[in-house]
């Protein structure tokens, strides 16, 4: 058995990408894409769970990045925000939150969007019901919320999952 | 980097991890999903000189048929826990339980034996394993196994009978009683939040449609999951009806005491459990066949 660590090598795939960094054992995930990688489209608020804005996907599954550590992720494959879009063309359900006025200034979008990728890729044609559940992990201070299940219901429609 | 420093060990075998806890004992912690522990860690709450991860070990998750019931591995994720066709067959009071349980994002990560371990005296599967007679399997070098009543279990809020160098590695849910109706119902202020008071009921009828065995655990109202056996057993044999429950309701709250918080009085939580007990003995009562 290999003895405890402090600090280690991480290697991952991200956005597709071999990615590798040295860091400290207790670096979450949040903190080793954004410090590490140099991924910033990965957003923090709260750091303990409730708020959603850190929202990435770990081998396909909607997860909090900062409630991982990112030794925990080694050999895993994450996708967060920047790898969505193909060059110029967004994401189809980025374009729908654009369509859709999903987002005001935009902090907690990120986490709003992964939220939706993972939920449509499951379930693609959730009821409003359905989408306002899945949602309730995420927090926004600007919209009010109807826009974003708007825009989770427009991506839907266009068959974005 | 919030957590205060660490060193992590990431075992790939059960014999490992108890060799670990028996080696750094109240300094080692283990690390399941880490949906309750990293907000501790990086609130400094917890401060282990040893994490102990048990992602990669082997054979920990699964979930596989146990004396007409389920028995899980104790890193089950709650997502595939619910998930799974042979929860929704056997063990419906979980099945209805686990989606009350924090947001898609949370049970993806969050495990079985983590919530079971962590035993927040407002969680859900504490109160599901209370009230169906689960079996809680802990091992360690120094003691070997011992296999525990949820009574024995939960000891308060956060407080359990896993000793420093034991591991949580199995928790098995025995088969419902035939004919029985089961029910999870709580109240909380919103989707995904921590409920403020919830209810585990079962109910059997017998021929006459009369009560013939009750089940009733309620959650958020004292530091355990809280078996009410009195209720249960001046249910028996009283046919169902309105009258029944509602003293049944009456009764269950009777002798709780409920401290005042932001989230609401002793008295608006005595409420919200009277109706919650009322509902969920409703809803158990119907889901055994009694008439409507
Ligand atoms: C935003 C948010 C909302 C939530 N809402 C709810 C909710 O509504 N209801 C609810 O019940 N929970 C809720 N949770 C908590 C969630 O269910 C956790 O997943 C669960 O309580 C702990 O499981 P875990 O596997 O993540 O455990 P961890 O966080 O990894 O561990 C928790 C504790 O248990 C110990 N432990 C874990 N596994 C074992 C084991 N096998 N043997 C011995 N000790 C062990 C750890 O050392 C630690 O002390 C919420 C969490 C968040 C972040
Ligand atoms: S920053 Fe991770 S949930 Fe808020
Ligand atoms: S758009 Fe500002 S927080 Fe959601």
């Amino acid at each position: 058995m290999t003895s405890p660590l402090t600090s280690t090598d991480i290697s991952l795939r991200v956005n597709g990408e071999e990615r590798s960094a040295t860091a400290d054992v207790r670096t979450t995930l949040a903190d080793f894409l954004r410090e590490g990688l140099g991924l910033t489209g990965t957003h923090l608020g709260c750091e303990h769970g409730v708020c959603g804005a850190c929202t990435v996907l770990l081998d396909g599954a909607a997860v909090r990045s900062c409630l991982l550590l990112a030794v925990q992720a080694r050999g895993a494959e994450v996708t967060t925000v920047e790898g969505l879009a193909e060059g110029d063309r967004l994401h189809p359900v980025q374009q729908a939150f654009h369509d859709s006025h999903a987002f005001q200034c935009g902090f907690c979008t990120p986490g709003f969007v992964m939220t939706t990728v993972a939920l449509l890729a499951e379930e693609p044609t959730p009821s409003r019901e359905r989408i306002r559940e899945c949602l309730s992990g995420n927090v926004c201070r600007c919209t009010g919320y109807q826009s974003i299940v708007d825009g989770v219901a427009l991506a839907a429609s266009r068959d974005a999952g | 980097m919030k957590p205060a420093p660490f060193a992590y060990a990431a075992p790939t075998t059960e014999d490992e991890v108890l060799d670990l806890l028996a080696e750094h004992g109240d300094e080692g912690k283990v690390i399941a999903g880490g949906q309750s522990l990293l907000p501790m860690l990086s609130m400094r709450l917890a401060r282990p000189s040893v994490l102990i991860d048990l992602n990669g070990v082997a054979g920990l998750a699964g979930i596989t048929e146990f004396d007409g019931g389920v028995a899980f591995g104790a890193t089950t994720r709650e997502r595939a826990a619910e998930r799974s066709a042979l929860v929704g067959d056997r063990l419906p009071v979980l099945a209805e339980a686990l989606p009350l349980i924090g947001h898609e994002a949370i049970r993806n990560r969050g495990t079985i034996g983590g919530s079971i371990a962590h035993a927040d005296a407002s969680a859900e599967l504490p109160a599901v394993a209370a009230v169906t007679d689960a079996q809680l399997v802990l091992r360690s070098r120094a003691g070997g196994e011992r296999v525990l009543s949820a009574a024995e279990f939960f000891q308060g809020h956060y407080t359990t009978a896993l000793a420093d160098d034991e591991l949580l590695t199995e928790v098995r849910i025995p088969g419902s009683p035939p004919g029985a109706g089961w029910a999870f119902t709580e109240v909380a202020r919103r989707h995904g939040d921590f409920a403020l008071v919830g209810v585990a009921a079962m109910v059997v009828l017998d021929d006459a449609g009369s009560v013939e065995a009750a089940r009733l655990c309620l959650m958020g109202v004292a530091d355990v999951p809280l078996r009410l056996p009195a209720v249960e057993a001046s249910l028996a044999g009283q046919p169902v009806s309105a009258d029944t429950v509602a003293a049944a309701a009456t009764d269950a709250v009777a002798g709780l005491e409920l401290a005042s918080d932001v989230h609401g009085s002793g008295d608006f939580r005595r409420h919200l459990a009277e109706v919650t007990v009322r509902r969920a003995l409703t809803t158990a009562a119907d889901r055994a066949g009694a008439p409507a």
